[in-house]
């Protein structure tokens, strides 16, 4: 198998798809927490519990899914570190299940846009993930696989407080919807704190996805809603729906600025990155990841019509630790990452 | 010596931790130093968590909250299903099970309020088991709808959106009376 179609059977199905919304959006995510009634939450359970609630899971799977989609459960204690680290870097799993394996599980729909973690913080947690801005459509899935599995699950349902969980701070829908967004244009005229900080004041969550606190590598923001008690899931959609778009269009707008007053500038800085990412032998992860992030500018800007954007998405998550190892079969050691990263870049830009 | 990380500018700040006879070296500038949280965060105050956070917000109100209600709480009598008291939800942050809720009761509102503005769900009821509840839910939604129209003076849609509500409820009380 060539690398080519070794990266296609290892991306995730939300990564590819169409896209609507520009790029701006890169992904849409809707999480429904969820409890079983009169079992202990997860971090409350013993072992003997947990293992009844993923059986209870797998029996619950042997009805026909939606869609006559196919869906899968694994044991996360069943396979090796690699395999999970695959899964977080896909975004399918949390850091938690990667940190605890033990009796810990989680279903995926064959393409991956369905993933239902079992005894993470509660004892189902589903997720949808579609690419672009498709909050609606990714909540309808969720909506769909919830039905499904509350078909034959008990859920912990109260008619005050509504579903559950064991933090307080998802009970009521036990919804939180994102989006994942690309902002280098509002990083570049520094903007982007101030569009952000407005955000939270709105009752939203903005977190960098990788690196620390609100500091984000590569200009890539979660946009989150906070609250999940009082309101209906669709109120909740909505509001992350039309504040995503308002980002989206200062995101634009600020794009069209570099390119009326600083054209030259602009197309310096992404051919710069497009030269680095080309040429070079050695690529760390950060490096690659703000080198991609001023590609993926220039290419959406029309400024390199070379390289699809589609390419640079996904070079987002090829270049990750587990993904990269993955790609290229076998365990690295830290130097010889950053030659096998550089060598996915190029071959993946040609 | 240049920066590791950004490769920019000189490497000031040399950090060298053993974890398990396990020696590793990183040189940096004072930029990336104070900006690399994530691995140099021994050198911070590494407790700052969210259940302190959340477990903060309890603490506010909880003062009062005990003295007006000696209730449940204060006696340390736990959660008659899964045990945990209400002194051990303040100090983890997560409640033991779906009883808790109720036995915690009215005692959770002021965290409720402060966390989500709000005490009471107003969204989706499970189809199966939360039959009943879930056409009430509708029915409420319907009738926010139905308000709307009125005041938007749209009748036509809102005739339709009466006729849906009588209609559901029609079919609740049949219900109950079967």
């Amino acid at each position: 198998m060539d690398l080519a179609e070794k990266i296609n059977n290892l991306l995730p199905g939300w990564i590819k798809g169409s896209r609507p919304e520009g790029g701006i959006v890169l992904s849409s995510r809707i999480r429904l927490a969820r409890n079983l009634r009169d079992f202990p939450f997860p971090h409350h359970a013993g072992e003997k519990k947990l293992e009844e609630v993923i059986a209870l899971v797998e029996k619950a799977l042997e009805k026909p899914a939606p869609d006559k989609s196919r869906l899968r459960l694994v044991r996360l204690d069943a396979m090796d570190q690699l395999d999970r680290m695959v899964l977080l870097e896909k975004h399918l799993i949390s850091p938690n299940l990667v940190k605890n394996p033990a009796h810990r599980g989680v279903v995926l729909r064959d393409d991956e846009s369905v993933a239902i973690m079992i005894n993470e913080e509660d004892h189902l947690r589903i997720q949808t993930m579609l690419s672009g801005l498709q909050l609606d459509k990714a909540w309808e899935l969720a909506d769909k696989y919830d039905d499904y599995l509350e078909g034959t699950l008990d859920y912990a349902f109260d008619e005050n407080r509504g579903y559950l969980t064991a933090c307080p701070t998802n009970v009521g829908t036990g919804l939180r919807v994102s989006v994942m967004v690309h902002l280098p244009a509002l990083g570049m005229v520094d903007q982007v704190k101030k569009v952000l900080a407005a955000l939270t004041h709105v009752g939203l969550n903005v977190r960098g996805v990788y690196g620390e606190g609100t500091e984000s590598i590569g200009n890539l923001y979660q946009i989150s809603n906070q609250v999940t008690l009082g309101h209906s899931e669709e109120d909740l959609v909505g509001k992350v729906v039309s504040l995503t778009r308002q980002v989206v269009e200062q995101e634009e707008t600020a794009r069209q600025a570099l390119l009326n007053e600083s054209r030259m500038q602009l197309e310096n800085k992404v051919y710069r990155a497009y030269g680095l990412l080309t040429q070079s032998r050695l690529l760390t992860s950060n490096e690659a990841m703000h080198l991609l992030s001023d590609l993926l500018l220039g290419v959406e800007t029309g400024l390199v019509p070379a390289v699809r954007p589609q390419a640079v998405k996904e070079l987002f998550l090829l270049i990750r630790v587990a993904i990269l190892q993955q790609l290229i079969g076998r365990e690295l050691q830290p130097e010889e990452r950053d030659y096998y990263r550089a060598m996915v870049i190029r071959e993946h830009l040609n | 010596m240049w920066c590791e990380q950004c490769k920019e500018r000189p490497a000031t700040v040399h950090i060298t931790k053993v974890i398990n006879n396990h020696k590793t070296e990183k040189h940096l500038c004072e930029v990336c130093a104070q900006t690399s949280g994530s691995d140099l965060g021994f050198l911070f105050e590494p407790s700052f968590s969210f259940q302190k956070l959340l477990t903060g917000l309890l603490e506010g109100e909880m003062g009062m909250e005990e003295a007006l209600a000696p209730s449940t709480m204060t006696r340390g009598r736990g959660c008659p299903v899964c045990g945990l008291t209400f002194s051990d939800f303040r100090r983890i942050g997560r409640l033991g099970c779906g009883d808790c809720y109720t036995e915690f009761g009215t005692g959770l509102d002021p965290l409720l309020r402060r966390i989500h503005g709000s005490t009471v769900h107003n969204g989706k009821a499970p189809k199966r088991t939360g039959g009943a509840i879930r056409v009430k839910k509708e029915i409420e939604q319907l009738r926010k709808k139905l308000k709307e129209a009125i005041q938007r003076e749209a009748y036509e849609e809102a005739a339709k959106l009466r006729d849906e509500i009588r209609a559901k409820e029609k079919n609740m009380k049949e219900e109950n009376n079967e």
